[in-house]
């Protein structure tokens, strides 16, 4: 029986850190695609910040739906923006801590809008800065996606932050 | 090269309009399940609070039974439901004549066994926000009080107490894990 997941491509930022963590030239020949990301950033005015998803170089047209809550509070938002499109720690929590997250994209090659969702969560072992968060987001444009870009909303991505790209074949 | 364990069982993409879709005679040989579902309300509809809601094995009785965290962007809410005839929705879908499709995925663990009742856990929602509508993002537990392994999953849309369907267009795949 053939598998469901495929691995495409993982990036794994070294010493110096990277300003984004970019996919290009994503195969056509797959249905869904994922990402799974162990992310943080050198932000260091932050505790935990947003991650930004660019599809296909385009940063606009996203809207976004978020529940999140922190360990004392549950809340709710909508954004106009790709900031958030998933979350990550940064410089503020406990050092060597990164942010889990998964972003699936189903029929990123349909001439539909895309919609995609995050779950991403983190925990540092102290009273403030954890959170659990998921999103729901729409991308208004039909466009088959090639290219994924993940940035932070401010800051760099740390050594040792991780992204890798899975393709999902529904048959 | 594969890298995991989930193997495609079934996918179908809605030719027209549906009024509900089932897997039937799945196989009991993997040890959990993912339904993932891309979803919008079939045209003919003019409310807007059409729900996604499944059944097993074609059991109506109230047997089912949630409880869900969610957000509809301006506030979080927790509830749950007793004694129901389905698993009832996290969210609603978006309606016919929007441009949104919602994405829902459901892990329905250890589905295959006899002996216990069955646990599902939702995570999904849409951006749109429609009046009268459940406009979420959250996530939810089910449970099926049975013990008998599932071998169908029948997913439909109801509007009210209507059946309303789901959209052409609309996906719906069944993955299998090992």
């Amino acid at each position: 029986m053939p598998a469901a997941r495929y691995f495409i491509a993982s990036t794994t930022v070294g010493a110096g850190g990277a300003s984004s963590i970019d996919f290009t030239s994503i195969p056509s020949t797959y249905t869904d695609l994922t990402i799974k990301y162990s992310l943080r950033s050198s932000s260091t005015t932050d505790d935990y910040l947003g991650v930004k998803l660019s599809l296909n170089s385009s940063t606009t047209s996203f809207t976004i739906r978020q529940l999140y809550g922190t360990g004392t509070t549950a809340s709710s938002a909508n954004y106009s923006t790709n900031n958030p499109s998933g979350y990550m720690q940064a410089g503020l929590t406990t050092a060597s801590t990164f942010a889990s997250g998964d972003i699936y994209i189903p029929n990123y090659l349909v001439s539909q809008n895309k919609f995609f969702s995050t779950d991403s969560v983190a925990e540092n072992n102290a009273a403030t800065a954890n959170f659990l968060s998921l999103l729901a987001g729409l991308w208004s444009n039909t466009a088959a996606i090639t290219s994924i870009s993940l940035t932070p909303a401010t800051g760099n991505f740390v050594q040792y932050s991780t992204a890798v790209l899975y393709g999902i074949k529904n048959s | 090269m594969p890298t995991s364990t989930e193997i495609p069982i079934a996918t179908t993409t809605l030719a027209s309009d549906t009024v509900s879709y089932t897997f039937s005679s799945i196989s009991g040989s993997y040890t959990d399940l993912v339904l993932v579902c891309s979803t919008k309300a079939a045209s003919g509809h003019s409310g807007n609070d059409v729900r996604i809601d499944l059944r097993f094995n074609s059991d109506t009785g109230t047997n089912y039974s949630d409880t869900y965290l969610r957000g509809n962007g301006t506030s979080a809410s927790s509830g749950r439901d007793s004694n129901r005839t389905q698993i009832d929705e996290v969210s609603s879908i978006p309606p016919n004549s929007s441009s949104e499709y919602a994405l829902f995925t459901y892990n329905i663990m250890n589905y295959s066994n006899s002996t216990t009742y069955k646990t599902v856990l939702c995570r999904g929602g849409m951006t749109g926000t429609f009046a009268g509508g459940y406009n979420n993002v959250g996530a939810q537990v089910g449970l099926w009080r049975s013990t008998s392994a599932i071998t169908s999953i029948t997913i439909f849309a109801q509007g009210g107490n209507s059946g309303v369907g789901f959209a052409s267009g609309s996906t719906f795949t069944l993955y299998g894990i090992n």
